[in-house]
């Protein structure tokens, strides 16, 4: 399923934090969202799964707009990943997971529970079962949220830095294992690259605007770099694998 | 606090938990007409109790306990029971509203506010036009004034969130309390203070069959709405973000919440005054028993308060007898020792770690 989103903007009072975002995702695709802190990437997010309503601009799944959709339908269609952790009550995984189900009508206790095994069994947390979500490491929560989002047995998947806290081997772990979802991806990542090892297509975006878009290697280019994130990048060749990755560090002072 | 790693399979099954707490309702619900001041004996309770029930014939000089039996106590024990129901039930409620383990009935601020409008009718006289309703009706109203105020206030441009909410109560409540401490302080008349302090510190001592209908109608519904939106409250409280993907509209939902809340507290509240602490330590055994899943909770919850409430009623009526303690005395003296025995027992991530 695509993902179009189209002239969007949302204000926060008379502050404007997206300003007329284009943007598309292929089926079947994983684009990754790549700028600076408080650049716009977690706002334009919520707005694709309906946690916040946009001033303008659409956002389109196959053509049809998720915000004119019922709640459920579109939660039926579109699964998140969010970046929020509420600590307060101590589901089990099993608990956590089932959660997915809630958007589907046409369920009885047993086809979910068919659901969820299976989810858990290929995000490898079928062991966790009943363990407490709080109880586990960072990069078992990951696993298991992300568990709860293939139960939900969406189409497109959204990601807001799901690396985030993570040890290496989580974050290569996490991204693969998004990847072989075989669903529509919309990820933002803060780790360039990370995204430029695991994006098929990225977008840069810097104060609320789309600056950049197009293959990972043609987009992070170090003039870009220096001019959205301040940093100065040096790619360099992987000794064994030859892809490119970036050293980076901060730019001279220009006073 | 580390918690043991196998916490989730030693739950207790829920259908055995839940006809072993109706049992005990039911054991419960005799004993607390069995057991009371006026001694009689628990032969005659029961006979009283069969002859009330199946339309039998009493002896004219068993009349006065009779009427003792059923139309003091039984309804005693019933609105206890109802009430008990109805605070763990909105404790769920409220916890998983504003996302707050620590959270109950009354943290917003509609208690004291139901306080307020029943010592006006108690110590000023106000409402006597209403005559035995005044006092019901003017905690109600003013339960739901409170209410309205509470909303408006907390409201801002994204909802009502969780933090606003509590600090609001909160506040408010604080507000509430001056006015009625201005009453009670203001009042010429002692005893009207004490019935003021007393209804501050809820009492069943005012129960008649007169309040059980509208009391258990509005628990039951509530109860029932809360139960069938378990999974929604279960998506609100891993966080306002998660429950929009999953489809539940988090602003929406509070609000609901919020309305019936108020609904059943008010109700509540105005039947039997602020009985404190079972709407905030019934939530908690019950998840440390059953877990976190609201499905589970709201199915068991409102039974192990019920039960609770009805054996705290009786032992606030034996223990100082023929004078009467205040029931919340008895829950809190209860209530704080089990609670903090259970909280540092360990094995509970009590609102997390």
């Amino acid at each position: 399923m695509r993902l179009d989103i189209e002239g969007l903007s949302v204000d926060a009072g008379a502050v404007r934090l997206v300003d007329d975002i284009k943007l598309a995702v292929d089926s079947g695709t994983f684009v990754g969202l790549v700028g600076p802190n408080g650049s716009g990437k977690s706002t334009l997010l919520r707005c694709v799964y309906r946690a916040l309503r946009p001033a303008g601009g659409t956002v389109r799944l196959d053509g049809d707009d998720v915000h004119a959709m019922e709640p459920r339908a579109a939660a039926r269609v579109v699964a998140a990943l969010p970046q929020e952790s509420s600590a307060e009550f101590d589901f089990t995984v099993t608990e956590v997971v089932a959660m997915g189900r809630l958007p589907h009508g046409d369920r009885t206790a047993a086809s979910d529970r068919e659901i969820c095994a299976e989810a858990m069994e290929r995000t490898g947390v079928a062991h966790l079962a009943d363990r407490g979500f709080l109880a586990l490491s960072g990069g078992e929560r990951q696993r298991v949220l992300i568990a709860r989002a293939l139960a939900q047995r969406p189409r497109v998947l959204v990601l807001d830095e799901p690396t985030n806290h993570l040890d290496i081997a989580h974050q290569l772990d996490v991204l693969s294992l998004v990847r072989h979802s075989g669903l529509t991806v919309l990820a933002a990542l803060h780790d360039l690259n990370l995204a430029a090892a695991h994006c098929d297509l990225l977008y840069v975006i810097a104060n609320g605007r789309i600056v950049a878009s197009g293959a990972p290697h043609d987009v992070l280019q170090p003039a870009l770099l220096a001019e959205v994130f301040g940093v100065r990048a040096h790619p360099v060749r992987h000794p064994e694998t030859g892809a490119v990755q970036f050293l980076f560090d901060l730019l001279p002072p220009t006073a | 606090m580390r918690r043991p790693p196998s916490s989730g399979s030693a739950r207790t099954p829920q259908p055995l938990l839940i006809v072993g707490l109706l049992l005990l309702l039911c054991v419960s619900l005799v004993c607390g007409v069995a057991l009371g001041a006026a001694g009689i004996g628990a032969a005659d309770v029961f006979r009283f109790l069969w002859a009330g029930v199946s339309g039998g014939t009493v002896h004219a000089d068993d009349a006065a306990d009779y009427t003792i039996v059923w139309e003091i106590r039984l309804p005693r024990v019933v609105l206890a029971a109802v009430v008990g129901a109805g605070l763990s039930a909105v404790g769920v409620a409220v916890q998983a509203m504003v996302r707050n383990a620590l959270a109950d009935p009354f943290v917003l601020g509609i208690s004291s506010g139901a306080a307020v409008g029943a010592n006006a009718v108690i110590l000023l006289g106000a409402f006597a036009g209403l005559g035995v309703w005044a006092l019901s009706a003017s905690a109600f109203a003013s339960a739901l004034a409170a209410m309205v105020l509470v909303y408006a206030v907390a409201r801002s441009p994204h909802g009502l969130t969780p933090l606003r909410l509590i600090l609001t109560g909160t506040a408010l409540a604080y507000g509430f309390e001056a006015v009625t401490t201005v009453m009670v302080f203001g009042a010429a008349r002692g005893e009207a203070a004490r019935s003021a302090m007393m209804w501050l510190l809820g009492s069943l001592g005012g129960a008649t069959w007169a309040q059980v209908p509208l009391a258990a109608v509005t628990v039951a519904a509530g109860w029932a709405w809360l139960r069938w939106r378990a999974e929604p409250l279960n998506a609100l409280a891993m966080g306002d973000e998660t429950s929009a993907a999953l489809g539940v509209q988090p602003a929406r939902l509070r609000r609901e919440l919020f309305l019936v809340t108020a609904a059943v507290t008010g109700t509540v509240v105005a039947v039997s005054g602020a009985i404190g602490f079972v709407g905030l330590m019934v939530p908690h055994l019950v998840r440390m028993l059953v877990g976190a899943d609201h499905r589970r909770v709201l199915a068991v919850a409102p039974l192990a308060g019920a039960v609770l409430l009805v054996w705290a009623d009786v032992l606030s009526r034996l223990l100082l007898a023929p004078a009467e303690l205040p029931v919340g005395v008895i829950t809190a003296v209860v209530g704080v020792p089990a609670f903090l025995l259970l909280m540092r027992r360990g094995g509970y991530a009590f609102g997390g770690r």
